[in-house]
């Protein structure tokens, strides 16, 4: 009855919650185009009013890190004590530097 | 190419993804998992989605009925609700590989279960309230363990869900708070219905712990947190309190509260009752696959209509940009 029937692509939702805030992932849904899944995001990921601003993006476009090697892929910056400021020596007693 | 033995490798992912699990870490789509873990996931989410799809029909039957315009707007908000849970679980189920169009046709054709619950009649408005109250009760209770789920995408669509059913048990519970102190009959009318779904909501919570094949397992990858036992407990230790406060009783004689264990004892559950709504022998089994078939059915030309539309505006724009 229903195999025959194409699915329609599926879009990631990202939402920001108030003004200056970062998008977040909120979940995806199904949509023939990008103004369908605008529409069915609001109606499913912004029912409240919690929602400030959306964007819609085609799941097949995301390009994601390989989660096998998490690791390595990653370890460039793992390594870098260097970049955090407690890697660095002030004289005691120096305050609000 | 990998010079390792197949199942070496199979061996040493699983004990990775085991201390994994153990660790408490949250186990992502692309993650390396057995087999077992995401068919039982599967399972688990789609019945879960499901539930929430076919749950908007006992409700759905009192929308052009409610007492007032104030009472229908929130039925509508509440049974719009119920669809939005369902599309957040049928997108964390995808996450797993499955399509959704797959796991729409394994409901519509029969092979999937949703909850016991959904396959009894609302005969009054007096169920509107004793729904919202116990069965989203007993969702909140379910759905709140949920949350700390191992599988990520299936926690994080919990926690959305948990922020929104609050409002959907405490616009129940007015319900019945309004009846219960309204005239002898509004009253009576409060009781008969929590009467009638008492038992149901507790069978809701699944299986008693003696005779639950998947929970060990489950219990064991951290996707369930806790047996279905535990949670049927603390479903009648937060709900009694509940009914004494507007008056109603539980039809329950042997309802009362152990000082010993801290908790209410509770008499025997009918499990027969239980299995025969699970195996499609309940009140309304037939009628609410028929009608999730009819909606299907009826909303073909929506759908054909917007892949039309959608193709028209597609192609000059796109190769012009
Ligand atoms: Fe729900
Ligand atoms: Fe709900």
């Amino acid at each position: 009855m229903t195999s025959n029937e194409t699915q329609w692509p599926l879009w990631e939702v990202f939402t920001q919650k108030d003004d200056g805030s970062p998008h977040e992932h909120a979940g995806s849904v199904h949509a023939a185009d990008a103004e369908m899944a605008l529409q069915n995001a609001r109606d499913v990921y912004g029912r409240r009013g919690n929602v400030v601003s959306m964007w819609v993006v085609p799941s097949a476009m995301i390009t994601a890190s390989p989660s096998d090697q998490a690791g390595p892929f990653f370890e460039p910056g793992a390594e870098k004590i260097y970049r955090h400021p407690q890697f660095y020596k002030i004289p005691r007693g120096l305050k609000g530097f | 190419m990998d010079q390792q033995p197949q199942n070496t490798t199979e061996e040493a992912l699983n004990a990775k993804f085991e201390a994994r699990i153990a660790a408490g870490e949250t186990i992502e789509p692309k993650d390396w998992m057995p087999e077992r873990y995401r068919t039982q996931l599967i399972r688990m989410m789609s019945q879960h989605a499901h539930s929430e799809v076919v749950g908007m029909l006992p409700e759905g039957n009192w929308i052009t009925r409610a007492p007032s315009l104030k009472r229908e707007m929130v039925l509508i908000s509440k049974v719009q609700d119920e669809a939005g849970h369902g599309l957040y679980i049928y997108c964390g189920t995808e996450t797993l590989g499955v399509d959704r169009a797959e796991l729409v046709d394994q409901l519509l054709s029969g092979r999937a279960k949703y909850s016991s619950i959904f396959n009894y009649p609302t005969l009054t408005w007096a169920d509107m309230g004793v729904i919202g109250w116990f069965v989203d009760g007993a969702a909140i209770v379910n759905q709140t363990v949920l949350a700390k789920a191992s599988y990520g995408p299936y926690a994080r669509a919990m926690i959305r869900i948990c922020k929104e059913e609050n409002f959907h048990k405490k616009q129940g519970y007015e319900i019945i708070a309004t009846l219960a102190k309204g005239t002898p009959e509004q009253k009576a009318m409060a009781q008969g219905a929590v009467n009638r779904w008492w038992w149901p909501s507790l069978m809701m919570l699944g299986p008693s712990d003696t005779n639950s094949p998947n929970t060990a397992e489950l219990m064991r990858w951290r996707v369930k947190r806790k047996t279905n036992d535990e949670l049927r407990q603390r479903f009648i230790d937060l709900t009694v309190p509940q009914a004494d406060a507007v008056g109603l009783t539980l039809p329950d004689p042997d309802l009362k509260f152990n000082p010993e264990t801290q908790h209410y004892d509770f008499g025997a559950i009918n499990w027969d009752e239980f299995w025969q709504v699970v195996k499609g022998n309940g009140p309304c089994n037939r009628e609410r696959l028929q009608a999730r078939r009819d909606a299907h059915e009826n909303g073909r030309w929506v759908r054909e209509a917007a892949e039309a539309y959608a193709a028209k505006h597609s192609s000059p724009a796109q190769s012009a940009a």
